[in-house]
């Protein structure tokens, strides 16, 4: 067992995730309490100009032809072989739709203990510390990073990306890959999203809608209410798989990241997944029946109220101030 | 095509939720449970590739408060087996032990594919998925919106951010996590679960005992300090909206 902190940079067609950032900033923080090495573990083929910008000690990369794409099968073949070789004291990994893929078959498969939704870390003398955000956002979870060896998967939010940035051109060492035989899962191709009738990241004006709505009928009051503001409709998870709005409106984790100047959030209660692609947004303002609701950490004002009884008297208003 | 279907209850996050005296856990004593809404779609998911191509669906869950009515209206939908897996599952279980206990069960029944829900809100130790196709040694693949089978195989779509699909063979047997199936979950009307109870039969079997390793232990649960951020604009309805307007101008929207 060593000290270091290793960390699963997740890269996609040739641009590294920001989440890769994110890990990279909890483990320089990790590695200051346990005195090791931040080493960032790039799997692909051809792949070694990846490495720019990530702020680790080292980097170990692992080259293959089977690594060229993520797939599950063999993403975890090869990290399960590293893992077990080098023992880590901590493997970072994004608990997105690479990183989940392999953190819970590696758990199984060595016999690690695996942390997921982790949002932060912190150090206490020997002690490693970390927090999960669960309950959608609602209930956080702190206990110790067990030993010897602790797989995580993490969320944004507790660490600046820009944290994990540096100039400075880490120290590459190439690993061997062990034989690739057997491998169960293909991609077979990628399919670009749908261009969609509008591209909700780069409008100005947000009227999005959550699990609030109720139902399909009442997305005309939203979208009134968008007309009346001259603003594009668009919503969280919940309203997209009822195939009420299609996915090109969706914001969030699987969806898009938007920075409109007003994000007006109704009836959504703030789930990481969601709030994740709307830190960007000047203002939100957000209105929810639950004033638990994670949506008014984030938001710049709040109001407690179903959004139904809001909806036609703002709509009315807005249209008044508008002369509309 | 042998479908099973894992499901989990997971708290309604709806309801308040509290801490227990422990500081620990969450408070069961009044927590309301509902089915995983990945689960949701994962059973919306079966039943879809069940009416395509034939097969049978199998939903298997742990005994918990709630479970049997979750289970009739998986029925309702077209689910074709039940198995309750009965155990000591009041005191709280990790996925970990979940998984172990799924798996026991589920490789006797011989399984064409598995899917469940990609994650659930409460997971803390990795999701039910891909913990029990490690243990089967069944590859998986989570995130998947959209199943399609030629010969032998099956085509997921599985989702990456911005709207990208990859789309992914896999050889069967297999574990997908459904991110969302390829239609809502269907709606069942209360008469028609009514109707299942009267019918359908809930096979139980004896869980294996828990086994949580791999699994972590909490020192501490709290609430994050709720709305620490908003400034909350009170009042009526209509001087809520008037308010909302003034910000909207000085906003430079309107």
């Amino acid at each position: 067992m060593n000290q270091d902190i290793y960390v699963i940079v997740e890269h996609l067609r040739g641009q590294v995730a920001d989440i890769s950032y994110v890990m990279l900033a909890a483990a320089r923080l990790l590695a200051q309490g346990t005195g090791g090495k931040v080493v960032a573990v790039i799997l692909g083929h051809n792949a070694r100009e990846q490495v720019v910008g990530l702020g680790a000690d080292q980097v170990l990369y692992l080259d293959h032809p089977s690594l060229a794409e993520f797939t599950s099968d063999a993403y975890l073949k090869a990290l399960a072989g590293l893992i077990s070789e080098n023992a880590p004291r901590v493997v970072l990994l994004g608990h997105t739709s690479v990183g989940m893929d392999v953190a819970s078959g590696l758990s199984v498969r060595l016999s690690l203990p695996l942390v997921s939704q982790c949002r932060s870390v912190s150090t206490d003398n020997s002690l490693l510390k970390f927090i999960s955000q669960i309950c959608g956002g609602k209930i956080m979870a702190e206990g110790v990073l067990p030993v010897p060896t602790a797989l995580m998967t993490m969320v944004p939010g507790g660490f600046k990306p820009e944290h994990g940035w540096s100039a400075q051109p880490p120290e590459v060492t190439p690993v061997t890959v062990p034989t690739m035989e057997g491998l169960r899962v293909t991609l077979k191709q990628y399919v670009e999203p749908e261009a969609g009738d509008v591209d909700i990241s780069k409008e100005q004006i947000l009227v999005s809608v959550g699990r609030g709505i109720q139902n399909q009928d009442n997305l005309e009051l939203a979208q009134e209410l968008a007309d009346a503001l001259g603003a594009v409709m668009c919503a969280s998870r919940p309203v997209v798989d009822q195939g009420w709005l299609p996915t090109t409106r969706l914001v969030g984790k699987s969806g898009k990241s938007v920075k409109p100047k007003v994000y007006l959030a109704l009836g959504i209660s703030g789930a990481p997944e969601h709030v994740e692609g709307i830190t960007g947004s000047d203002v939100i303002i957000a209105v929810n029946t639950d004033p638990a609701a994670p949506i008014f950490d984030v938001a710049r004002y709040g109001v407690e109220m179903d959004m139904l009884d809001l909806l036609p008297v703002l709509t009315e208003q807005v249209r008044q101030a508008t002369g509309g | 095509m042998n479908i099973i279907v894992p499901v989990k209850l997971v708290p309604d996050l709806v309801e308040e939720l509290t801490i227990d005296s422990s500081g620990k856990a969450l408070d069961t004593s009044w927590l309301r449970l509902i089915l995983n809404e990945f689960d949701d779609h994962a059973i919306e998911q079966a039943i879809l590739l069940k009416e395509r191509i034939g097969g049978q669906v199998t939903i298997v869950a742990p005994d918990v408060e709630g479970i049997d009515d979750v289970l009739y209206t998986t029925v309702a939908k077209g689910a074709d087996r039940l198995i309750k897996l009965v155990g000591d599952f009041a005191g709280g279980f990790n996925n970990h032990a979940l998984a172990r206990v799924f798996s026991a069960v589920i490789k006797e029944l011989q399984p064409d594919l598995l899917l469940t829900g990609v994650q659930a809100h409460n997971d803390l130790d990795g999701s039910v998925g891909p913990l029990l196709a490690e243990q089967l040694g069944m590859p998986y693949i989570g995130y998947v919106a959209g199943v399609t089978l030629t010969d032998g195989n099956v085509i997921a779509r599985k989702e990456y951010p911005g709207g990208l699909i990859a789309e992914m063979e896999v050889t069967l047997p297999a574990v997908l996590g459904i991110q969302a199936a390829q239609q809502p979950p269907r709606y069942i009307a209360v008469s028609k679960v009514r109707q299942a109870m009267k019918t359908a039969t809930i096979e139980e079997q004896t869980a294996a005992e828990l086994d949580p390793t791999g699994g972590l232990t909490i020192g501490r649960m709290f609430q994050p300090e709720a709305g620490a951020q908003a400034t909350m604009i009170t009042g009526e309805v209509n001087e809520i909206a008037a308010r909302l307007v003034s910000f909207f101008k000085e906003l430079g929207i309107l």
